[in-house]
């Protein structure tokens, strides 16, 4: 009995497997030389409005209050 | 059956392997090298008194949560550096922290296998919600709404709640290995998830399915990332490896490695054009990589313990790396 149970649960497991794989294998994929220009085009589009990769000047970042002058 | 598997995993490899005309490396052989990056300490955050495991940003970008196994959930202002609000937790064994879009809500998450949900803007914090049905810890919860929030749990599934009723709406079930990361698309269509398995999967929302599965990492995938044109995501490893892998092309596309490098990757956060990764390791330090080259282009070493969590707000503005030190810095 406990035999049957066994086998029908990996039988039951290897279905799933199979079913998974069936879906897998159907995408449409794209070639890796288009995906990775488009990768590559959104960073470059959107580099200017990166504030970790062009810096953030002082007056502009809430991080760093601006340096003030004190009067002597 | 088991021919019919060996079959479509060869079919899906053949595949995979004619798409594969390039790398992004070679890709990105004419862009410019990302600048060296040199980022300064701005606040060092103090307050909590042992490891820090977790930390999230609000979409207001100002405030954060962060998650200690001191037992505390804080909210902190990071302009000012002050503690807005302290949320005891009933198990001090918390893995996971979220702050949802709204601002009203922060759930925790851990050993207790349950995923908390508070209510911030009662006059008194008030739980809201315990979200009680995973036979594992809960490694990874990520809000949609205030009505909807996702979790990963080290029982190998993920699952949707309403928080309405407090019950699962629906479970993702496929990996073979303990979930520990999830990452939402920033279209809230889909997620991704990496486990123990090594595997990283792409599932639907709606229809429970997962849709994809990328291979490659040769141990427990500990952080995962959408790239923000939600046509890639990033995966940082105990293999001491981080990978992009393509949604489109379903396949890795570069890796971020070196050779010194033999920590684990425990957490990672992108810049908001994607371009630098900032990964958080073992050797108490955050590297940062050139998504596009590969390189390595600077780190943030300040830490004297394991860099456990790091978050980019949505503004892009800073960096916050937490650490087993039990502080939290914000970079830029």
């Amino acid at each position: 009995m406990s035999n049957n149970n066994a086998s029908s649960s990996s039988v039951a497991v290897a279905q799933k497997a199979v079913k998974q794989l069936r879906i897998e294998a159907k995408m449409r994929r794209i070639n890796v030389s288009q995906a990775a220009t488009d990768l590559k085009n959104f960073c470059l589009q959107n580099a200017h409005k990166d504030p970790l990769l062009v810096g953030v000047p002082s007056s502009d970042n809430p991080f760093r209050p601006p340096k003030s002058c004190g009067l002597l | 059956m088991k021919k019919e598997a060996e079959a479509l995993k060869t079919q899906i490899e053949a595949a995979r392997k004619a798409a594969c005309d390039t790398d992004m490396a070679s890709a990105a052989s004419g862009v410019a090298p990302a600048p060296r990056v040199q980022l300064k300490t701005r606040r060092t955050l103090k307050g909590h008194l042992a490891k820090i495991y977790a930390m999230h940003w609000s979409t207001d970008n100002k405030l954060m949560v962060s998650a200690s196994q001191d037992g505390k959930l804080l909210i902190w202002d990071s302009h000012s550096g002050n503690k807005v609000n302290a949320v005891p937790l009933k198990s001090s064994w918390v893995m996971t922290c979220a702050y949802a879009p709204s601002g009203n809500l922060v759930a925790s998450g851990g050993l207790d296998n349950m995923c908390t949900v508070y209510n911030l803007k009662t006059p008194v914090i008030k739980t809201v919600k315990e979200l009680d049905a995973h036979t594992g810890y809960l490694s990874c919860a990520r809000f949609l709404s205030d009505t909807e929030i996702l979790t990963s749990s080290g029982d190998t599934t993920c699952a949707l709640w309403d928080l309405e009723t407090g019950k699962q709406k629906t479970v993702f079930l496929n990996h073979v290995g303990d979930c520990m990361c999830l990452a939402l698309s920033p279209d809230m269509n889909s997620f991704v998830s990496g486990a123990c398995d090594s595997l990283a999967k792409l599932w639907d929302i709606r229809d429970g399915q997962c849709k994809q599965t990328f291979q490659g990492h040769t141990s427990d995938i500990n952080a995962i990332s959408f790239y923000p044109s939600g046509n890639a995501i990033i995966t940082g490893s105990d293999d001491c490896t981080c990978k992009m892998y393509d949604l489109r092309a379903d396949q890795e596309v570069i890796g971020y490695q070196d050779a010194a490098l033999n920590s684990g990757v425990t957490s990672l956060a992108l810049s908001v054009s994607g371009r630098l990764v900032f990964a958080g390791y073992d050797d108490f330090n955050c590297n940062i990589w050139d998504s596009l080259k590969g390189e390595k282009v600077g780190v943030l070493s300040g830490h004297d313990n394991r860099v456990s969590c790091t978050g980019v707000p949505v503004d892009g503005m800073c960096v916050c790396t937490g650490s087993w030190d039990s502080f939290l810095k914000i970079w830029n």
